[in-house]
């Protein structure tokens, strides 16, 4: 164990963690840009710096591992003057337009200059002639407010593995996009929306996300219930209603989602949604209770067994239940009807 | 000049355009990664281009010393802590003539195309008029009677003009 000292506070730390991660130990708040928990340090925002005390320059917390004896300071002028020098040249180069961008609340770029105090950045980089491009069914992508973290192009590639997006041109002309300047429609993207989970920013942005603001929601953690993966989700419900979802930092899922996850939500408040039994009556679906329905089902199953043994019965269970709901159905089936012939949509 | 090399000029040479010229180079060559670098270079480059061309402001000095600075400290590699090197040393030692750029709207040594003009001195011209036939643009105009003269809009200050004059009348201003 190493014996780090972070703005006075002494903390011990397995060897090979990086500052951040000691100063996240103790709760100390770095601001970061480009970092990402489950990936290998970027260092490439260089908002992240820290004093070493006896090191020359400044070092980038997120990929400085610390020493034994580290001495630790996460503000002062220095870092303060460099922090604010970082954020002014991103305002630089970047689409102010937060009066109509959906990430206006939640935006790090937005925080980090009221936190280092830029009202009006000093300095404007010519916008290039980068087109929008709105042609995903789930997220829009605006290359003029990207600040070229690189985060989306990290998840894609080292997460998610699927190597859709990458860096295009170089220098003041770097972009993100697809090979050949294609668009989200034509590339080979499967729209899991992790990139736009990412994004710092309002550059990738899901479609419903003008339709909410941060200080009007409320996050509920639950369990994806698309497949048994158990992904760890945040639900992000305004008056009641479902009108996002966010991964969480789950076992399983380590901060990803897939698109049914993160995008396929709008059937829980789907007017066409069934939210009550039907029972068929003389060829007519017909809103039934609960009780009414079990035991309409419970008295055909007996029926049907007492007439024609049990194997003329067959159960197919959902997926979309939850294991233990699956292995009940299975007890169900074998134990009280007979019967081998159950499946599972997931088992294929 | 970034690199730590030695580079003899004359004094023909215009600082704030050499400084420039440097900049434009390792603007162009910075791969992007990180922000100080890919935008700080290209935030100085635009104001050393308005300055080239007469349109410095009062405080862009101030600026550039302050942009260079940072991204000296704050660049991820050497291209980017080195960028702004060849600004920097030439305002430390050639302050006057970036203040003449921004202030004075003058280049002293005649190469920023916007800081000075060809002018034929009067008493000097004898009217030969091999400047007005080479002249490519043909702005110079005069006979042998009288003096010839240079129409400051359409000169391209190319300098073919002085450099043709036999009788070194044409100085730059």
């Amino acid at each position: 164990m190493l014996n780090v000292t972070i703005d006075g506070q002494r903390v011990q730390v397995k060897e090979g963690t990086t500052i951040l991660e000691a100063c996240q130990l103790l709760d100390v708040e770095i601001p970061t840009l480009c970092y990402l928990k489950h990936l290998a340090p970027e260092g490439s925002c260089r908002m992240c710096v820290v004093e070493v005390k006896g090191a020359r320059d400044l070092k980038v917390s997120c990929a400085t591992e610390c020493t034994d004896g580290m001495e630790v300071i996460t503000m002062n002028e220095r870092i303060y003057a460099w922090r604010r020098f970082i954020v002014e040249m991103l305002l630089a180069d970047h689409h102010i337009d937060c009066f109509a961008c959906s990430d206006t609340g939640q935006c790090k770029l937005y925080q980090y200059a009221l936190d280092y105090g830029i009202s009006e950045p000093r300095f404007k980089v010519e916008p290039r002639d980068w087109e929008k491009d709105e042609t995903n069914r789930f997220f829009d992508y605006d290359p003029h407010k990207c600040i070229l973290c690189r985060r989306c192009v990290r998840v894609c590639n080292n997460l998610q593995v699927n190597h859709t997006l990458n860096l295009n041109g170089r220098g003041i002309d770097t972009v993100v996009g697809m090979p050949f300047n294609e668009l989200f429609i034509d590339s080979n993207c499967v729209s899991c929306g992790n990139c736009v989970s990412v994004c710092p920013t309002g550059a990738l942005a899901t479609k419903s996300s003008k339709h909410y603001r941060s200080w009007e929601v409320t996050k509920t953690r639950t369990t994806c219930s698309y497949c048994a993966v158990g992904c760890q989700m945040d639900l992000v419900i305004k008056k009641g209603k479902v009108v996002g979802v966010e991964p969480a930092d789950g076992h399983s899922n380590r901060g990803l989602l897939c698109v049914k996850g993160k995008f396929a939500y709008k059937f829980i408040n789907h007017p066409d949604r069934l939210t009550t039994p039907l029972i068929r009556r003389n060829g007519q679906f017909e809103a039934a209770s609960w009780d009414e329905a079990l035991d309409y089902v419970a008295e055909n199953l007996k029926r049907i067994k007492e007439e024609s043994g049990p194997d003329a019965i067959a159960g197919f269970s959902s997926s979309r239940t939850t294991n233990e709901d699956n292995y009940a159905f299975m007890k169900m089936m074998r134990g009280a009807i007979g019967t081998n012939s159950v499946d599972n949509c997931a088992r294929v | 000049m970034g690199s730590g090399g030695l580079i003899i000029m004359a004094e023909d040479t215009c600082m704030v355009d050499l400084a420039r010229f440097f900049l434009d180079f390792t603007q162009e060559e910075s791969c992007g990664k990180c922000p100080p670098c890919r935008v700080g270079t290209t935030v100085m480059l635009d104001m050393l281009n308005r300055i080239v061309e007469g349109k410095g402001e009062e405080g862009d000095l101030e600026k550039l010393e302050e942009l260079g600075q940072n991204i000296k400290a704050a660049s991820l590699c050497g291209l980017g802590q080195t960028a702004p090197n060849p600004v920097l040393s030439t305002m430390r030692y050639f302050r006057e003539e970036y203040e003449e750029h921004v202030y004075g709207k003058k280049c002293r040594s005649g190469v920023c195309a916007a800081l000075f003009q060809y002018y034929i001195i009067p008493d000097k011209c004898k009217r030969c008029g091999i400047c007005a036939k080479k002249c490519p643009v043909q702005c110079i105009s005069g006979d042998r009677n009288t003096p010839y003269v240079i129409d400051q809009d359409p000169c391209i200050k190319c300098g073919v003009c002085m450099e043709s004059c036999p009788f070194d009348a044409i100085i730059k201003h």
